[in-house]
């Protein structure tokens, strides 16, 4: 009873049932993200519902066949059954206004039954112009058109070449790069607003090990990150993974502490949720645009080809895609893994001269 | 050393921007006392402890804390003292036995965490979320982190404000046993009762400067006759006294 009311100098050495603060620190960390149930779904079911929903909207190209409107006149029903008939065109209705069916997508090309053909349609968009040459071909063999022979075709929908396969590790880059930045932004913020990071200061705690548990816990969420969002390629639409799985999680690595530099970056002074926010959401948001997680970075203008891939998210993506995709080495993705090095060190010695504890 | 007091400080001057916080503060806090800094809000309390805890750098004056500079002896400091600043909001999604387990991790010696549990009452508690507690129990856990390291100086920036009363008690008791084991105590409040409670010694302290210092009882005969005859005054008419008794809202 008396030495458990004692509290002056006890005897008791080690550190009283704690492990060492790094441990302490990074467990710590871990618990508050497995206990906020939001960040589980930003980091784990997120890129697969994303992937999903991309998949269901961009189904693998070329398949698809053409939807063609045809409008009033005296041959229409003629035409309306001749392209009926044609193999790869689906014939809809649509109303007076043949404009807007155009615009909104709902017809790739209106044909106007004039004699000859009258074809109306968008020529900026591609998926018109291969409606005018389905189309055409069908209309012309119908009036009797003879080919001089026929191409045989090779239809190619191998895996690994689908719209899928280049989405999902543009998809796992950009989660990469979303849970990093404010899994470690947030959290830093947090406890800058409770003051609890000046209460850790107040004791004898390092503070390079707290910085250091924030990045540690960071790569061990990321191990159910990739391989849930990896799986679910593989495992839903048969997305092979060509290169060397000590490759992928190399460059996934990488990657993720790459974003933690600039995480830590982006709170070493943010005092408000407000801030912290808005420097993320700023920071991020040129990335998702420009670093090809949707589409390729080709579209862009070659004036910005230069912004774009000096970019870290264009530098995982581009080496998560080789690796992944093409069974690229990591000397072979030298170039993106210097500049995602260079994305984490820089940052990343800013931020430990600007922190602010309180 | 180990006759120095526990805490020395001469002339402190602190300035922010356009107030002066702290204007030449002297004072000194013997080795297994506690010291009460008592005064109205925006006074320099704070501004003070956070100097003596080493988290401010003074602009002017000199510390000395156990003996040691903060310059030369920080980690030894940090080993040594145990600290409870006003508001710090703890991780609300770890437990309490987590949270007691983080904080004891950074001391190289101490009570064990189920020590900690047991001295703070909060065994009960052990696995409830730091965000499910109550404010005497959360102030309870900010205590028994503070302990972690068996410090031999405790400072604490009004440890009851905002407390019940059971919850108060409660916290003095767990002050009362620390002192019992030689422990000295720097602590801030504006609950005249909790000083004369809890103190032998306190400084008012008014515009960043100690108006008047000594113990509860000095400091209310110093005030002469008493208003009441039959009653004895309270360390709440010094204060009054002594700093007016227009309202302070900054």
């Amino acid at each position: 009873m008396t030495t458990e009311r004692a509290i002056g100098h006890p005897a008791t050495i080690s550190r009283g049932g704690a492990s060492h603060p790094l441990v302490e620190l990074t467990m710590a960390r871990l618990r508050e993200f497995v206990r906020e149930p939001e960040a589980i779904f930003w980091a784990v079911v997120f890129p697969i519902v994303m992937s999903l929903a991309l998949a269901v909207a961009f189904p693998a190209r070329g398949s698809q066949p053409v939807r063609v409107g045809v409008a009033q006149g005296p041959n229409a029903d003629a035409v309306r059954r001749t392209l009926g008939a044609a193999p790869g065109i689906i014939v809809r209705d649509i109303g007076a206004d043949e404009e807007r069916a155009i615009r909104e997508g709902e017809v790739h090309l209106v044909v106007v039954p004039t004699d000859p053909p009258t074809y109306r349609f968008d020529s900026a968009r591609d998926e018109s112009r291969v409606a005018r040459a389905v189309v055409d071909d069908a209309l012309k063999r119908a009036a009797g058109r003879s080919d001089p022979w026929t191409a045989r075709e090779q239809p190619l929908n191998v895996p690994g070449s689908r719209y899928i396969d280049w989405l999902i590790p543009g998809i796992l880059g950009m989660n990469i790069m979303s849970t990093g930045m404010w899994g470690i932004a947030f959290s830093i913020v947090q406890a800058r607003l409770r003051k609890l990071l000046k209460r850790m200061v107040a004791s004898p705690m390092r503070k390079s090990e707290y910085l250091l548990a924030q990045v540690i816990a960071r790569l061990m969420f990321l191990v159910p990150e990739v391989t849930v969002t990896l799986a679910f390629g593989v495992l839903a639409f048969g997305m092979p993974i060509n290169g060397s799985y000590a490759a992928v999680a190399a460059v996934c690595v990488l990657g993720a502490l790459s974003f933690a530099g600039l995480g830590l970056l982006s709170a070493s002074r943010a005092a408000s949720i407000e801030a912290i926010s808005g420097i993320l959401n700023l920071s991020m948001l040129p990335m998702w645009v420009l670093s090809g997680v949707f589409f390729s970075t080709a579209n862009f203008p070659d004036v910005l080809q230069p912004v774009i891939h000096a970019l870290p998210l264009t530098a995982l993506n581009d080496a998560l895609r080789a690796v992944v995709l093409e069974g690229a080495t990591l000397r072979a993705v030298g170039h993106e893994i210097a500049l995602l090095a260079a994305w984490g060190i820089v940052p990343f010695g800013l931020a430990l001269r600007m922190f602010k504890w309180f | 050393m180990i006759n120095s007091p526990a805490v020395r400080c001469e002339h402190l001057r602190k300035r922010y921007s356009d107030v002066v916080a702290v204007d030449g503060l002297s004072l000194t806090v013997e080795r297994g006392e506690c010291f009460g800094l008592l005064g109205p809000n925006g006074a320099g309390k704070t501004t003070t402890i956070e100097i003596l805890e080493g988290l401010l750098q003074p602009d002017e004056g000199h510390v000395e804390v156990l003996g040691l500079e903060w310059r030369t002896h920080e980690d030894e400091l940090r080993q040594r003292l145990g600290i409870q600043l006003q508001e710090t909001r703890l991780a609300e999604k770890l437990t309490t036995e987590e949270t007691l387990r983080l904080f004891r991790s950074f001391y190289h010696r101490g009570r064990t965490v189920e020590e900690l549990l047991r001295l703070v009452e909060l065994e009960g508690k052990r696995a409830s979320w730091v965000g499910k507690l109550s404010g005497g129990q959360r102030q309870r856990l900010a205590i028994a982190c503070a302990l972690a390291g068996a410090p031999d100086l405790l400072f604490l920036d009004e440890p009851t404000t905002g407390l019940d009363p059971q919850s108060r008690r409660q916290l003095w008791d767990i002050l009362d046993r620390f002192r019992a084991q030689g422990g000295t105590v720097l602590l801030t409040t504006h609950y005249m009762d909790e000083a004369e409670a809890l103190c032998d010694r306190v400084a008012v302290v008014d515009r960043g400067r100690i108006i008047a210092v000594g113990t509860p009882t000095e400091l209310i005969e110093s005030l002469g006759e008493p208003k009441v005859v039959t009653t004895r005054g309270t360390l709440e008419d010094v204060f009054m006294t002594l700093t007016g008794r227009h309202l302070r809202d900054d």
